[in-house]
């Protein structure tokens, strides 16, 4: 048997139109913490979707030998039978359930179909203990904190006899104190029970102090494996990650750049779920006509809440502070009020947020400014299909026609519609969430020529991206956030992405 | 020919529903003995199925919200029943102040509800079953478990019609009811009914050709000539030979003009109108359209507020068909509503459906009720045969669904 408990070989993962992963390579050691890192976007979720059997074997192309035995999950319960178990982003407990109930759900003690309760509880108790977590065994799930449901996450895995825990992300909802001690624990894990982990995470310090081996993705590709047993440095890592090259992804463009035409002074905002959090942090910007800004940033940075909170008050709560257009203070209660303020906003998820996809391309096209082609009280759907024609050739979207459901389209061209809403809004001010997530290089070309064209026709465009070569490749000038706050400024033309990353990383290490 | 397919895949459900109309009509052709395409059945049908073609219009409106629907609409037309009994037959007032106070009473309720729905939060099924136990429990308070007549106008809509302006003036050799020995006294022919078709029928065909040009004037995309007229003699021939049968029997019922002029309103709303196409993007995704501007709770208030106004209309009608308003009408109304808008093509998860489809379905549940009463079906399996068709609709719509999305 080779030292590798764990070999991926040859992964390929295609969406339509995407390719997320291709031809992965990605071994793991026996009795290791193996980290893995990338971009937003990399593959990293991918790969592990792959593993542990949610993304079925036959939808993928590789092999997976797991314990020198070839696997072939078809679901999730596959790769648990053989002691996988899979961690996510976004926790997977039953809110009303107790603790107890939640570590067993799906993996029941039970005699002839009957929960055997004491033993359920009996085994919680232990396993709680294992995992240094201090609440009674019939506590709900709901009344824990974020943190301590991260441990019944853990305890529910082992619950299962796992010996490879794959955890993505694990301390990103997490606040420092938490994360240590889910550290020291994975470590203990690791030491005492010769527990394997797959740690998915952000936090290079962390990566660094825990991990045994750190293996780097980038655009579905793997790039290296670094031994961390001899110590690495943070900007190697770094290096991995964002190394690419940068040769005409990128359409050129001359900026013509006026006047201030948006400001936001002063913009707090808290949680809605939770009053007392701060999401946004006394965040001041200024945008000028004609220029593309960037807002630089991880997930969970609050990029996405400033520009909701901003289009309307469209997220959060107990806001405070002033938006000023073209000179003069303007308030926002409700989308409408924005809409008609010329703010747009494109949001980051398409499908859930974006479009109506059993509706065709024209009726999408003009959802959010159907005032423009109504006459008094009645909506001329004739002008609608000059309008969704037009579009459909100026942005290039491959259709049938425009009377095609938005939901048979590729990402691409659901994007461009998107786009077209917008643009048919007649905005001055463009916010853009992700414009490019999860469409193909083609596509992502046309859709910056369409910001470019935007930008040059005098309007203020705000982009969010995370993947930072596209920030680096169209904005003028950007702004980079991180826990709410502004961490820093510059123009595009002197960043890079090892100063912004590290920009990043130190302002989040400072706290 | 790509165009012709196209059309076709876009308007399929649409077609399938009326290919269903016309076999289910010529099955029970059949099966009656043509007993169900009699002119006085016609009119009958008409008016018995009435109440299910306004509700069922309502109900569109709140299933287009996202698959949300009204279990208090039966209820209500109970209650607005009753008010009308108390207020012109117990008080004594004029019947077009019941009328009145019956429709005021009736957006009250429908606005009582949207409140709940929309800035409480309460779920639609949530509100609308506690409505439904309410307004029947008001219903049953008012009338004291007895029946009260209803006189004057609420007569004349439920079962009146436009009186003829020039009876007994059709020539012999127009009368083929006579020839075809269809009923007692095929003699008559209406001839306001005639030329009320008539009239229509020229209208309609002036409208449309008038429109096209002005279309075709501003540069906007226009049908070609060919299928344009197709359409418009085809319509031209239905309209007139429609006239014609119920010119056989009594003439233009009131009920007629009073359907023929909410399918017109409501179409308007939901297609010409921003709030129609806000409530089609609300049901198609919330999110999306709360993004997009669209103000969902208005929308909801205005969908529940404007059930509650369709239910009083139905609840007019249905005491005036009666001639009375009594304890136990109105019961599974919303059942026979909810139904003619699944089997009219509405999608259960909300923004996919026309008014159109509502009223198809909803003469297919009628045409059903009255088929099966004339060959005296017991009750118990006209229930179980209107539940069937429900599902088969929905079922057929999902299969035709999965087909498309593989094809």
């Amino acid at each position: 048997m080779s030292e590798y408990i764990l070999e991926m070989r040859n992964i390929t993962k295609e969406f339509p139109g995407v390719t997320a992963l291709s031809d992965v390579t990605f071994q793991v050691k026996k009795g290791e913490i193996h980290a893995l890192v990338g971009e937003n976007g990399a593959g990293k979720s991918t790969l592990m979707n792959v593993l542990s059997g949610i993304y079925a074997y036959g939808s993928y192309s590789g092999d997976i030998i797991y314990k020198g035995e070839e696997c072939r999950f078809k679901t999730i319960r596959d790769s648990e039978a053989v002691g996988i178990a899979i961690i996510h982003q976004e926790l997977a407990l039953s809110p009303y359930l107790t603790i107890a109930e939640n570590i067993f759900l799906g993996n029941e003690r039970a005699k002839n179909g009957i929960i055997d309760w004491d033993e359920t509880n009996k085994e919680a108790v232990g396993l709680l203990k294992t995992v240094g977590l201090n609440e009674k065994y019939n506590t709900q799930v709901r009344n824990i904190g974020v943190g301590k449901q991260q441990l019944v996450e853990i305890a529910k895995a082992l619950g299962k006899k796992c010996e490879l825990l794959i955890l993505d992300e694990p301390t990103a909802a997490l606040n420092d104190d938490d994360s240590e001690h889910l550290l020291n624990l994975l470590k203990r894990l690791n030491k005492e029970q010769g527990m394997t982990c797959i740690m998915i995470s952000h936090k290079l310090h962390e990566v660094l102090s825990i991990a045994d081996s750190i293996t780097v993705l980038r655009d579905g590709k793997t790039i290296e494996t670094l031994d961390n047993t001899v110590p690495v440095s943070e900007n190697r890592i770094i290096k991995g990650m964002v190394g690419r090259e940068l040769t005409d992804r990128f359409p050129k463009h001359t900026p013509n750049i006026g006047e201030v035409g948006f400001e936001i002074k002063d913009w707090t905002v808290y949680d809605p779920l939770n009053e007392e959090r701060v999401v946004i942090n006394n965040v001041n910007m200024e945008f000028r006509k004609g220029e593309i800004v960037g807002l630089a940033g991880l997930m969970g940075a609050g990029r996405t809440e400033l520009a909701m909170s901003v289009f309307g008050k469209a997220y959060g709560t107990k806001i405070s502070g002033r938006l000023i257009k073209d000179g003069k203070e303007i308030t926002l209660n409700n989308v409408e009020q924005a809409i008609d303020n010329g703010i747009a906003y494109l949001t980051e998820d398409r499908k859930q947020a974006g479009l109506v996809h059993i509706h065709d391309i024209k009726s999408n096209i003009t959802l959010a400014n159907l005032k423009k082609i109504t006459n008094g009280f009645v909506v001329n759907e004739d002008e609608e299909i000059i309008i969704g024609k037009d579009y459909r050739e100026r942005f290039n979207i491959k259709s049938t026609s425009i009377f095609q459901k938005v939901g048979n389209l590729s990402g691409g061209n659901q994007q461009k519609v998107v786009l077209s809403k917008w643009v048919f809004s007649s905005p001055d001010v463009l916010i853009l969430d992700e414009p490019t997530r999860g469409i193909d290089v083609g596509a992502k070309y046309e859709i910056y020529k369409i910001i470019l064209e935007l930008a040059n026709s005098g309007k203020c465009v705000i982009m969010i991206s995370s993947e930072l070569p596209e920030i680096l490749g169209i904005t003028d000038r950007l702004y980079i956030m991180n826990e709410g706050r502004v961490v820093g400024e510059m123009k595009t033309s002197e960043a890079n992405q090892e100063d912004i990353m590290s920009i990043i990383i130190k302002s989040s290490a400072g706290r | 020919m790509n165009k012709m397919k196209e059309f076709l895949n876009r308007n399929i459900r649409q077609y399938g529903m009326i290919f269903a109309l016309i076999v289910i009509m010529i099955f029970f052709g059949i099966i009656t003995g043509g007993k169900i395409i009699w002119p006085r059945n016609v009119s009958m049908l008409v008016r018995q199925n009435a109440y299910v073609l306004i509700l069922a219009i309502g109900m569109m409106l709140c299933i287009l919200t996202g698959g949300n629907i009204d279990l208090s609409v039966g209820s209500l037309v109970a209650l607005v029943s009753a008010m009308s009994g108390m207020l012109t037959s117990q008080l004594g007032l004029p019947t077009w102040v019941g009328i009145v106070v019956s429709l005021v009473t009736g957006l009250i309720a429908g606005m009582w509800q949207g409140f709940w729905i929309a800035f409480v939060k309460v779920p639609p099924f949530i509100t609308t079953l506690a409505g439904m136990l309410i307004f029947r429990g008001i219903n049953n308070i008012i009338l004291d478990g007895k029946t009260l007549p209803l006189s004057g106008l609420y007569i004349i809509i439920g079962t009146g019609s436009v009186p003829d302006i020039m009876p007994k003036t059709i020539p012999e050799f127009l009368r083929i009811g006579n020839l075809l020995k269809l009923q007692n006294k095929p003699e008559f022919l209406n001839a306001t009914m005639l030329i009320v078709g008539l009239i229509l029928s020229i209208v309609y065909v002036l409208v449309v050709l008038f429109t096209r040009n002005s279309k075709k004037a501003r540069g906007y995309e226009v049908e070609t000539l060919k299928s344009v007229i197709t359409k418009v003699i085809t319509f031209f021939i239905i309209i007139n030979i429609f006239s014609y049968w119920l010119a056989m029997d009594e003439g233009l019922p009131i009920m007629l003009i009073l359907l023929a002029a909410l399918y017109a309103i409501y179409t308007f709303i939901a297609t010409k109108t921003i709030p129609g196409r806000h409530l089609y993007a609300m049901g198609g995704n919330i999110k999306a359209a709360e993004l997009s501007g669209v103000n969902t709770r208005k929308m909801m208030f205005l969908v529940y507020s404007n059930m509650g106004l369709l239910a009083a209309v139905a609840g007019i009608v249905t005491a005036g068909r009666m001639m009375a308003s009594s304890p136990n009408v109105g019961q599974s109304f919303e059942l026979d509503a909810i139904g003619a808008c699944f089997i009219g093509g509405a999608s259960a998860y909300g923004g996919v459906g026309t008014i159109w489809g509502a009223v198809v379905g909803a003469f297919i549940m009628g045409v059903m009720n009255n088929g099966m009463s004339i060959i005296g079906l017991n009750v118990f399996y006209q229930s179980i045969a209107k539940g069937m068709v429900v599902l088969l609709a929905v079922a057929f719509d999902m299969y035709s669904k999965s087909k498309s999305r593989l094809g």
